[in-house]
């Protein structure tokens, strides 16, 4: 069934031709939103055709199927050869699942969300492009391919979070989060020349194969190359340091955050170490990084979220928090866990952003028909909502469900299994155990602020003003329609791994093996005791109990007021809702002294002096200059030409005479 | 051997031909100073050709024709130049000056 | 003999060409050109190029040097009473010390002559001119191995009678 498989560049081609003809009409026939919409959207559904009979296909071949699609050859280079491959195994067959088929029902939702938009045609060129990009990220079978398609979606993420660039923020926004993804990219750039000093190569088969051959367990060489992969995930996955950008990203339309912030970008960093999990397991050091960060990142990130006004910071700050728990996940060496959460996250995370997007959506055009200026995004001006858009509510407390952890929805089991493994990895060293506390807490926030942002959004009484109630309603079902589909993904997709003291356990562990078990020789036997593991998923399942019982009890929606009237936050409250000041002290630690070097120094002294002053014009005024001499010479008199000739021939006759005797 | 005094004749023809090329501001008598070069490289052709081979004795016919050629061109723009400037010292002729 | 046949011819050469070389009127200079050219004719014979020499006076002694008068005639250079083309004192003691320059360096290069190993016998020369005839001697090589030169030389030469045309004529 090999020919099937090699129809995986048609999954690619697809949103790239779907690109092409929705960017040429937003050029000539911004208006034609219909053909806009049928193309945008039929290119996704046919790449998810095509891809599940490609996986299908290729999942008939046994055993450890493993397809290299060779399509050209990109850089002959001497002993570089990089050739433009895809790979089609089982670790990139589930993500092409995932960024397909997510990607399509958002594409289906954002024929609702950005109908009257005038850009319409330029939104879904972008979005497919992005998607184009993704997939080829997805499926490249080297690490310059894969760094494409790396690059790619973060040029896409810059043009769509800066979607509105007509205000100064969003334009912003865009460039801040193309700038952090360029430092995570500079790790990507060191560590692939690293990789191919140290093996020689860079299609992930061969660097993979002979990784046990070229790098020692624990070496300074792959410590190097796993930090720096792991800077490049950072950045991409918006971690610690490299997070800031991804709150601001929700200046970019909703979908987009859906899309790009929750489902499929941002687990690019998580997707890499997943797919490099032998260099990681031959890195301790690294792993432990990974971990460590991660964990961090998911507690840090849950705290900022707790006193969040706008509706979508809060989900922003859960994604950054979610991607920490992968990468605690990737990090102590739980690589099925950490990609079984990005394919729940992509379910019960892209609901959210859609649901937030709906609610958003009737907000503005409630305030829309009434003239007001409000905030269409802060939940002090939302409440009682469930009364106008019952779907929306409901679907969202699936996700919410989902995502604190209740038992049997999606996230309950991916979450609990990153934590079992953590906790399992706790014997060989106190600090996992450290790591999985911070997982705990951060899960108890987790249940605490989804379950606040749902008070506040959805029950309670109505806060968005009296004029506009009576404009709220559901969205159309365009939007709605794909918020179901999410729904049961967000409630099901627990199955696809569930623990091993269920029934039908583990199936995406086996699912992934061969793509694991390269890694998994390095990595100690974790395994914990049936009995730890019943307790381990009791725990969650209090935690999650707990953090929502909590929000509940404490929380009141009824006493909050429109944010036009909010009063000032104070003490730590106010240090939390300003996510801790981090945005401040980068600019004080980074940008302001960079400004002022790029000014004082770089500008005033390097570029204006040195460059223009002695490179550019100097190197003008000497070639002035001996021109000027040379045309003195030019007296245009034949006789002093003739004069200056024989001098000449006499000079060097004699240099040949006196070689010659 | 003719060889030795030819090369000598021929050194001294060529030289005369530099000097007259140096000597002489009209363009015509330049060119005929030239040509005498030209005869002086022909005269060394010509006897390193008993040497070498008959050769040598082609070349001296190309040199020849070439040199028609560069007569025929040369002479009309001689002519050319005579007609726009009434003159042929090239110390007034200095359109290239810098 | 025919050593001192060649120094007397080769002595006419180069009085003469000194005489063309500072003779006032271009007219006298081209005439001096002329006794030049023969006499190095005259060589050419002596040096077993006898085709050679019959192209010397036909071509460059006929045809070229009466294309030189015929200009002098027509721009009307040769009348009494123009002025002198010689450069002043500095040009001549120029001209002389560079031209005597020359000579020097010139002169040494004489004894460099070409390798033993490509030379041919003495006297080849004139047997190949006994038993294939003077003009047989050149037709071959050129004709055979420089066949393409010359006929690119005829294409150089169609040039120059276009280019020649075209410089001279007042008005197309």
């Amino acid at each position: 069934m090999a020919n099937t498989v090699d129809l995986v560049w048609l999954v690619v081609a697809l949103p790239l031709a779907g690109f092409l003809a929705n960017g040429w009409i937003s050029f000539f026939r911004p208006q034609a939103k219909r053909a806009v919409s049928v193309i945008g959207v039929g290119v996704l559904v046919l790449a998810f055709v095509v891809a599940v009979a490609v996986v299908r296909a290729a999942a008939g071949v046994e055993p450890a199927w493993f397809f290299v699609v060779k399509l050209w050859t990109w850089m002959p280079a001497g002993n570089l050869v990089i050739d433009v491959a895809a790979q089609v195994d089982r670790l990139s067959s589930v993500m092409l699942l995932v960024v397909t088929g997510v990607g399509m029902l958002i594409h289906v939702f954002s024929v609702g969300y950005m109908r009257e938009d005038p850009g319409y045609a330029r939104y879904f060129a972008y979005l497919n492009l992005f998607v184009f990009f993704m997939l080829v990220l997805v499926v490249g079978a080297s690490f310059p391919v894969m760094f494409v398609g790396w690059e790619g979606v973060g040029l896409c993420s810059y043009l769509l979070i800066g979607f509105w660039f007509t205000e100064k923020a969003n334009a912003d926004a865009g460039k801040k989060a193309f700038i952090m993804n360029r430092i995570g990219d500079f790790g990507f750039l060191v560590a692939m020349f690293m990789i191919f000093d140290a093996t020689g190569s860079l299609s992930f088969r061969e660097v993979f194969e002979s990784a046990p051959v070229h790098f020692a367990v624990g070496g300074t060489t792959i410590t190097l190359i796993t930090l720096a992969l792991f800077l490049g995930c950072a950045g991409k996955s918006a971690q610690i340091p490299l997070y800031t950008w991804l709150p601001d990203a929700m200046a970019g339309p909703t979908p987009v955050s859906a899309l790009i912030h929750a489902a499929t970008m941002v687990t690019a960093g998580v997707y890499l170490v997943a797919r490099s999990n032998i260099l990681f397991a031959m890195a301790p050091l690294s792993s432990a990084v990974v971990a460590g960060v991660g964990a961090l990142t998911a507690l840090f990130a849950a705290t900022i979220a707790l006193k969040q006004w706008d509706i979508k910071k809060v989900l922003a700050y859960s994604t950054v928090s979610q991607l920490g728990y992968m990468f605690l996940g990737v990090g102590v060496g739980a690589y099925t866990s950490g990609l079984f959460h990005v394919v729940t996250h992509a379910f019960f995370k892209a609901l959210l952003f859609l649901g937030s997007g709906s609610v958003i959506y009737a907000l503005h055009h409630a305030y829309h028909h009434t003239h007001a200026h409000e905030d269409a995004q802060d939940m002090r001006n939302m409440g009682g909502l469930a009364k106008y858009m019952p779907w929306t509510a409901g679907l969202m407390w699936v996700a919410t469900l989902a995502i604190a952890g209740v038992p049997g929805f999606s996230g309950f089991f991916s979450k609990d299994e990153i934590l079992a493994r953590t906790f399992a990895r706790g014997a060989e060293a106190p600090y996992f155990y450290v790591l999985w506390g911070m997982g705990v807490v951060a899960a108890l926030l987790t249940a605490f602020y989804m379950t606040r942002l749902m008070l506040y959004t959805f029950h309670g009484p109505n806060r968005t003003g009296e004029r506009e109630r009576a404009h709220l309603h559901e969205a159309p079902w365009v939007m709605t329609g794909p918020l179901v589909v999410l729904g049961a993904g967000s409630l099901f997709a627990g199955v696809l791994n569930l623990p091993e003291v269920l029934p039908f356990s583990g199936r995406l562990e086996h699912w992934l093996e061969p793509v694991t078990e390269a890694g998994a020789v390095y990595l100690p036997e974790a395994h914990l005791a049936h009995g730890t593991e019943w307790a381990l998923l009791g725990l969650a399942t209090l935690i999650a109990a707990a953090g929502m019982a909590g929000a509940w009890r404490i929380l009141k929606p009824g006493s909050l007021v429109p944010a036009r009237v909010a009063p000032a936050e104070a003490g730590w409250r106010l240090l939390l809702s300003r996510k801790y000041y981090v945005d401040e002290i980068y600019g004080a630690l980074i940008v302001r002294p960079l400004v002022w070097v790029s000014d004082r120094v770089l500008w005033k002294v390097v570029d204006a002096l040195v460059i223009d002053g002695a490179a550019v014009n100097g190197s003008a005024r000497t070639t002035q200059l001996v021109g000027w001499i040379g045309s003195r010479l030019q007296t245009g008199r034949v006789g002093a030409y003739v004069l200056l000739f024989v001098v000449g021939v006499l000079w060097l006759l004699r240099a040949v005479a006196g070689q010659g005797s | 051997m003719l060889l030795q005094p030819a090369l000598v004749v021929s050194a001294v023809l060529f030289a005369l031909g530099v000097a007259g090329v140096l000597l002489r501001r009209n363009a015509i008598v330049i060119f005929m100073c030239v040509e005498l070069m030209l005869n002086a490289v022909n005269l060394t052709f010509v006897a390193l050709a008993q040497q070498l081979g008959p050769e040598g004795q082609v070349v001296v016919f190309f040199v020849m024709a070439v040199a028609a050629a560069e007569a025929a061109v040369g002479l009309a723009i001689v002519i050319g130049i005579y007609r726009h400037d009434q003159t042929l010292d090239l110390g007034n002729i200095n359109l290239l000056s810098g | 003999m025919i050593t001192g046949l060649f120094w007397a011819f080769s002595g006419i050469a180069i009085l003469a060409a000194l005489l063309c070389i500072t003779r006032k009127s271009p007219v006298a200079s081209a005439l001096w050109l002329v006794v030049t050219l023969f006499a190095l004719a005259g060589d050419y014979v002596l040096l077993d190029a006898q085709f050679i020499a019959v192209l010397q006076v036909l071509v460059y002694a006929g045809a070229i040097m009466v294309l030189f008068l015929f200009v002098i005639m027509l721009l009307n250079l040769g009348r009494s009473g123009t002025r002198t083309d010689i450069k002043g004192w500095m040009g001549r003691v120029l001209a002389a010390a560079l031209g005597t320059a020359l000579v020097l360096e010139l002169l040494p290069l004489r004894d460099l002559g070409p390798p033993e190993q490509i030379r041919i016998p003495a006297g080849t020369l004139a047997t190949l001119a006994e038993t294939k005839g003077a003009v047989g001697m050149i037709a071959e090589p050129l004709f055979k191995a420089y066949l393409v030169p010359f006929e690119i030389t005829s294409l150089l030469l169609l040039a120059a009678v276009i280019g020649a045309v075209v410089l001279a004529k007042r008005k197309l």
